[in-house]
């Protein structure tokens, strides 16, 4: 985070947030991440709908669905969640 | 607007509350009955059954909730009151420092009560006292007449841009919440362009772009998010700064109202009493000074050199008033209606004290806990405390830095 060291003087008051919650990252913590089997992922878009945050996206370049591990815990909602069993979570760093 | 278009009514405290919060165009109350704050709510609710007043009145089912639904609806905006006292406060503990730190200009009136256990139903400080950290303005007031101009300065003191904290009015209970008095009354249309409509700040949004300061869906912002060890004693340090200007703040107020309806009570921070040439001084907050007036009279025909030093705000603490108004007086004692268990004395002998200690004087500074769950404080102890001044100013000499008046 860039602008961690602004001072009081410099911020709003009331903790009110002066830049969007995408600049902060929150995602370093997780025990378990999303992985996708592109082969039986059917692109069907329920995944981006049901993440709690904002870790999983539509790029609509590649259009193709993307993991954005800034901002995923790793509840593993995605994995459970998908009808065609195409997303395993699994342990950091393993 | 001329002083004499006010009109005198007959009203207690809790009902002088209720008048002025109807005559300040509040948006929203949201209020839990607690004996002796019900007169305010009750009275209010029939402003509101009548239709004298356009306020969304939320009856809620604890103090808890009702202190919570003022800071939602003041965080859109909104001009908010609630008032309280006693265990409803206590309950309120927790959404204090919600209030004051999402900067919500709340007023609350609170009719001090004594804290359970034993239970009691009486006037003493110890529930606004306990709450002195909350980062709310603090007044308290000698009488009914001080209550109502106090509540109608407390929403320009606490929605005015540099300041955005809440304020509490504190009025001792029964002795003015539930006692009949003569108080002057401004026309409605006085006290509205007196008070005005709530002015709100532009604040930088999570967009960077400069948006009023409420929340609103067409310029929506987050307020009050976490807030770890990066930023959240950066927004501490803000409410301190806040608390700095409050004194000016509450003197320009104080000023304009005074203009308004010819009354003043000191320079809004303080009110000095006879302390000009004074050699011993007494030092007090609320309905007691009143009493202690008439004491000081008593002895000022005898020739004893007394005064007596009221503190309107307890917080901001006046800590320069303080200094100046007693850094000549000899022996000073600090009357405290709520105790802190032990500690050194009530608080408001350990903040007083601690102020006197950097004036060259070094003033004897003691203390006399009194009227404890509504304890009767007689001119009779009063002057016993006087008594004990002028000893102390005789002799050199403290027996007891801290005393209880009026226990068996």
């Amino acid at each position: 985070m860039r602008d961690e060291q602004k001072g009081w003087k410099d911020i709003p008051i009331a903790g009110v947030c002066w830049k969007p919650a995408t600049e902060y990252h929150t995602g370093d913590w997780r025990t378990f991440k999303p992985v996708r089997d592109q082969a039986k992922c059917t692109k069907c878009l329920l995944c981006p709908m049901i993440c709690p945050d904002t870790a999983i996206k539509w790029n609509k370049a590649t259009e193709d669905i993307e993991f954005d591990y800034n901002f995923c815990k790793g509840c593993g909602i995605c994995a459970h969640e998908c009808p065609v069993d195409a997303i395993k979570m699994v342990r950091e760093g393993a | 607007m001329k002083a004499g278009q006010q009109e005198t009514r007959a009203m207690n405290g809790d009902e002088a509350v209720a008048y002025a919060v109807k005559q300040s165009d509040v948006d929203v109350v949201a209020a839990y009955p607690i004996t002796p704050q019900t007169i305010i709510v009750e009275r209010f609710s029939e402003y509101v059954a009548d239709g004298k007043v356009k306020t969304e009145f939320v009856c809620t089912e604890s103090e808890h909730s009702a202190l919570s639904a003022c800071v939602a609806a003041s965080a859109t905006g909104a001009r908010t009151f609630t008032a309280s006292a006693s265990a409803g406060l206590a309950l309120m503990h927790e959404i204090l420092y919600v209030t004051s730190g999402c900067r919500a200009p709340v007023v609350m009136a609170i009719a001090n009560r004594a804290l359970s256990a034993p239970i009691n139903i009486h006037c003493d400080h110890s529930d606004s006292m306990a709450e002195r950290d909350s980062s709310w303005v603090q007044i308290y007031v000698e009488n009914s007449q001080e209550a109502y101009d106090s509540i109608i300065q407390a929403f320009r003191i606490a929605e005015h841009p540099d300041l955005l904290l809440p304020v509490m009015v504190c009025l001792d209970a029964f002795f003015l919440s539930h006692t009949l008095e003569n108080v002057k009354v401004l026309p409605d249309e006085a006290v509205r362009e007196f008070v005005g409509n709530r002015q709100l700040p532009l604040i930088t949004n999570h967009n960077g772009e400069k948006v009023p300061f409420k929340l609103d869906p067409d310029n929506p912002i987050t307020m009050g998010p976490l807030d770890l060890f990066d930023y959240y004693f950066e927004h501490k340090r803000q409410q301190e700064e806040a608390m700095q200007k409050a004194a000016q703040i509450i003197t320009e107020t104080h000023n304009a109202y005074s203009q308004l309806t010819g009354r003043r009570y000191g320079n809004g921070l303080v009110d000095s009493y006879r302390l000009e040439d004074a050699e011993i001084a007494t030092v007090c907050v609320g309905s007691t000074a009143g009493t202690t007036k008439t004491v000081v009279d008593q002895l000022r025909a005898k020739g004893v050199k007394a005064g007596l030093l009221r503190l309107r705000n307890f917080r901001p603490l006046p800590v320069r008033d303080i200094k100046e108004a007693l850094e000549n007086i000899s022996a000073i004692a600090v009357m405290d209606r709520s105790n802190s268990f032990g500690g050194y004395g009530g608080p408001i002998f350990h903040e007083l004290r601690h102020v006197l200690y950097d004036t060259s004087s070094h003033p004897y500074v003691v203390d006399y806990i009194y009227g404890l769950g509504g304890r009767d404080m007689p001119q009779n102890i009063i002057k016993g405390i006087y008594k004990d001044l002028m000893e102390i100013v005789e002799t050199k000499s403290v027996k007891e830095y801290v005393q209880f008046a009026g226990v068996r």
